[in-house]
């Protein structure tokens, strides 16, 4: 069993605001019969322009209908301009919190809420734009649904990617694909320079040599054991010599050795120290 | 609240006459069966009688029974023994709804260069017989895995003709029984398998035993080394209560077989066709004639499987679903996709498994449920009705 928070289950077993609008002024549809789950999320607004009434139907598990529920006790009293403001993150918070593998559910009610803000004001049924170029044709996700919930989510790795919106859940063939997606975010948010600069220029000062190392492992290290289900630990850092311990899949891998001396040790040596060694705890 | 246990084919509780078979193992008689001194030899003893009963159970020779921990590790141990006996000529031949205790090893070997095929199946889960045979030509050493009956949808592949088929092609065969040990009659001299896996946990024996039968003259690498205990073929200290206590579960399934299997499929029948008739747009999912008399498995078109069993556990009744959310992957079950199962469908399905300990007024109480379980999440669903349309199909 999932462990769903008290909110998701009270959402879940009594959801507020479900059905139809007659004449609504905005309706949005996103998901699938095929996908597993579906959501369509209508409003009405009042004379001041802030929804007065808000409805959904959603075909899906316990937390995409929580999800949905949710989301419409948030956006009622808002203006469309308050309501698009609205995350996926602030569902997930409204709702205590959802299971990894369930935020894609409140990624789902925002791009509801976005499908149906765009029938308001243009009148259109939002299709995906075909222009878009498909990443997860399992899914039909797209390159920018990606780019947009590892930038907004801070994401790291495929598995959160296929988490959050599904890309990469199918056939996997994507993944390598989304792991560019990942790096060509990670690369524009950290301009090439900063790295170079990285490199220490004169003596660091103790302080400054464990913050830097702090730096690289997250920046540059751990994203790439998380790919493979693993992480790192920092234990310690005596002189040049910093002691790791593995984690996750990591832990007991017939690689770890190789990782640590060939991955680790060389991207520290290479960005914080050249006489830096990485030993494994109780080495 | 009371818990109604429809998920049978998940585990199963532990039958009273068991547990009371097990205790005294757990308290005076803890010696070792190995041991040369009396007080650990009258614990031989014990286990000796439960080889043998279990024996009798199969039809097979107390010397054909190897005990394990559980199903998964007999699958393991006969796909992985005979790979490496038989080497990399060797090729793999399994089907696409085989339990995963089954599919990963025979991915594992695929990994490891071994050639692996997948029998398909048809629309109601049975085997692609003309697929089969077609696998089996050519020369090489085979080795064929394929389940007795389905944990999903409790069809029944007709063993028999599989048997006779790998037999005719000089191929060595395995055949996971889990399920259909403890609810029909097992016999290996009527059906020739070379090896075949059971769980203990099936068939109300507690869940960390479980059974490998390796026919006489079949060889095999052995997979657990470190122990001269069960001929040789997996080392480790006997867990003598559970051995014993399987040895009473079988005792007890033997005994009812043929009166639990009316019992069965009377329930399972009137749950299946109470549902088809107040729930409309529901479905079976396999093959109605050839089935586990426990068990069916129901599509309730336009919602979704996790949803379902979150309110059925509202109400205290335990099943469980093929839906890719519950599993927490989102692919739905293998199984039910390997079916050709509608996509209206594939997320909303349910498995029912009962056992001898169901009654007809629990059947009842599902009755009077599901049907209210079911509109209340078709009035959530935007789908079914005909007229919201999704855009994104």
């Amino acid at each position: 069993m999932w462990n769903y928070s008290e909110k998701v289950m009270d959402h879940f077993r009594n959801p507020r605001n479900v059905g139809k609008i007659e004449k609504p002024d905005g309706t949005g549809t996103v998901g699938s019969l095929a996908c597993g789950d579906a959501l369509t999320l209508m409003f009405k607004l009042d004379a001041d322009k802030r929804i007065v009434d808000v409805k959904f139907q959603t075909f899906g598990c316990a937390s995409a209908i929580a999800s949905s529920s949710a989301l419409t006790e948030m956006v009622v009293g808002k203006t469309i301009e308050e309501a698009e403001k609205i995350t996926n993150k602030d569902i997930a918070t409204f709702l205590g919190g959802l299971p990894d593998q369930k935020m894609h559910c409140s990624v789902m009610g925002r791009e509801a809420l976005e499908a149906a803000i765009h029938n308001y004001r243009t009148g259109e049924t939002m299709i995906k734009n075909l222009e878009d170029h498909i990443v997860c044709t399992c899914f039909g996700v797209s390159e920018n649904e990606i780019r947009r919930v590892v930038t907004e989510n801070s994401l790291t790795t495929v598995d959160e990617v296929t988490n959050f919106c599904k890309a990469g859940g199918g056939c996997g063939m994507c993944q390598d694909d989304i792991q560019k997606i990942i790096v060509s975010i990670r690369d524009a948010k950290i301009p090439p320079a900063p790295a170079v600069a990285d490199k220490p220029q004169k003596k660091l000062s103790n302080l400054q040599k464990i913050k830097l190392i702090e730096e690289i492992i997250d920046r540059e290290i751990r994203p790439q054991l998380k790919k493979d289900g693993g992480d790192i630990e920092l234990l310690d850092i005596v002189g040049d010599r910093v002691t790791i311990a593995f984690r996750g899949m990591c832990a007991g891998c017939h690689s770890a050795d190789f990782t640590r001396q060939d991955f680790i040790e060389a991207k520290l040596r290479e960005f914080v120290d050249p006489a830096i060694a990485v030993v494994e705890e109780g080495e | 609240m009371n818990t109604i246990y429809f998920d049978n084919n998940a585990t199963t509780c532990v039958a009273p006459e068991v547990r009371d078979a097990m205790m005294p193992f757990f308290n005076d008689l803890y010696g070792n069966p190995s041991s040369m001194h009396v007080f650990g030899g009258q614990v031989a003893k014990h286990v000796k009688a439960a080889r043998e009963r279990i024996a009798a159970f199969i039809n097979a020779d107390p010397s054909e029974i190897v005990f394990t921990s559980c199903g998964t590790e007999s699958d393991n141990m006969a796909l992985h023994g005979s790979a490496e006996l038989l080497g990399p000529q060797a090729k793999i031949i399994t089907s696409r709804v085989e339990h995963p205790a089954v599919l990963g090893p025979c991915r594992r070997l695929k990994d490891m260069g071994f050639r692996e095929i997948e029998i398909p199946v048809d629309g109601v889960g049975q085997l692609d017989l003309d697929a089969f045979r077609e696998a089996l030509k050519g020369h090489g050493p085979a080795i064929v895995s394929l389940m007795w009956a389905n944990n999903e949808t409790g069809v029944i592949f007709p063993m028999e003709k599989l048997v006779e088929l790998a037999k005719e092609a000089g191929a060595v065969i395995h055949s996971d029984a889990v399920q259909v040990a403890g609810k029909l009659p097992v016999d290996v001299k009527k059906m020739p398998v070379d090896m075949l896996s059971i769980s203990g946990h099936k068939l109300h024996a507690p869940k960390g035993i479980g059974i490998f039968y390796l026919r006489r003259g079949t060889r095999l690498k052995t997979f657990m080394l470190g122990g001269h205990q069960e001929n040789g073929r997996r080392g480790g200290t006997e867990n003598v209560p559970y051995i014993v206590g399987l040895g009473k579960a079988v005792e007890l399934a033997a005994a009812n077989m043929a009166e639990e299997s009316r019992h069965l499929t009377r329930l399972r029948d009137k749950l299946e066709n109470g549902l088809l008739a107040t729930c409309p747009d529901a479905r079976v999912n396999g093959d109605r004639a050839h089935r586990l008399p426990n068990t069916t498995n129901m599509s309730f078109e336009y919602i979704e499987g996790e949803a379902i069993l979150y309110h059925m556990s509202d109400l205290g009744i335990c099943a469980s679903t093929g839906s890719a959310c519950a599993a927490g992957s989102l692919e739905p079950s293998h199984v039910i996709r390997a079916m050709g199962v509608p996509f209206t469908a594939v997320h909303g399905s349910v498995r029912f498994s009962l056992s001898r300990y169901n009654t007809e007024a629990e059947v009842d109480y599902v009755l009077d449920h599901m049907p209210k379980i079911v509109h209340k999440l078709r009035d959530l669903s935007p789908f079914g009705k005909g007229d919201v349309l999704p855009v994104n199909l």
